[in-house]
């Protein structure tokens, strides 16, 4: 499945000093993947694209922090 | 020669009086990977690169400007109504002993701007690569910033803005691939 968030399981000693994040992501956002834009990709409406920061739905890939609530008002 | 519209490009709310996430934020203003650098960055290397993406470098540039303008906005308002009290306790003690509440291009520990976060090396591939690599860095800078911030209003502008980060690095990308003269594949407009 085609994700913009990848991980890994990084080495967790038993002598870490901190309680181990079993679990590291890290961002692979669409435009990686996409190479040239070809035409004719869907586009969002003028006002959503305000919003979103692109008229382009392929390259959208908002990101949310850990104390927010996603999706809050935004296209998408 | 510029045209300037008296608005923000998006909205820039502030839903509490937070100086420390101001003293991160800094970062994106005055830092390495800030809008700053890659707005003199890009301006500067279009002199010297292929006609083709010229005009590319031209209009990323100066929406940097854009982009720093709301970076601006987003450090002043966080800092404007705080005292010298709150100021230190965000780790601004040394900002305000130097500037009071004044904005400087610094990054986020303090350390002044400087040329040497750009380059120009007149190649036109080893330039934009730094310039994506540039976005790359300024987006994830966004994503630590939004890791760290509480306030919904300020997250909702910076995500904004990583968002246009990505849609730069695209740009830059596809302006390598012009350049790569690459046959075939070349679907343009």
């Amino acid at each position: 499945m085609h994700t913009h968030h990848k991980s890994y399981q990084p080495y967790v000693s038993p002598f870490d000093p901190c309680k181990p994040m079993i679990e590291k992501t890290y961002s692979t956002p669409p435009h990686l993947y996409i190479g040239f834009q070809p035409p004719n990709l869907p586009q969002f409406t003028p006002m959503e694209a305000l919003r979103a920061g692109t008229l382009w739905k392929a390259f959208y890939d908002p990101w949310y922090g850990p104390y927010e609530k996603k999706n809050w008002g935004v296209p998408s | 020669m510029w045209i300037y519209e008296k608005k923000l490009q998006y909205p820039v709310r502030v839903s509490t009086c937070n100086p420390m996430l101001a003293k991160f934020l800094i970062e994106q203003y005055g830092g390495a990977d800030g809008e700053l650098a890659a707005a003199l960055r890009y301006l500067n290397q279009r002199y010297t690169i292929p006609d083709k993406v010229i005009g590319l470098l031209t209009d990323i540039g100066t929406e940097e400007f854009a982009h720093l303008e709301m970076i601006a906005t987003m450090v002043y308002k966080l800092t404007k109504d705080a005292t010298p009290e709150q100021m230190k306790a965000a780790g601004l003690g040394a900002h305000y002993a130097n500037h009071e509440k004044a904005l400087y291009y610094e990054n986020a520990g303090g350390v002044p701007w400087t040329a040497t976060y750009i380059q120009a090396k007149g190649d036109p591939i080893a330039d934009l690569y730094e310039d994506i690599a540039a976005e790359e860095k300024a987006r994830a800078t966004y994503q630590w910033i939004i890791n760290m911030s509480d306030d919904p209003d300020i997250n909702d502008s910076l995500r904004f803005l990583r968002e246009r980060e990505i849609i730069h690095a695209q740009r830059f990308r596809e302006a390598v691939e012009i350049l790569k003269e690459e046959q075939g594949r070349k679907k343009i407009f």
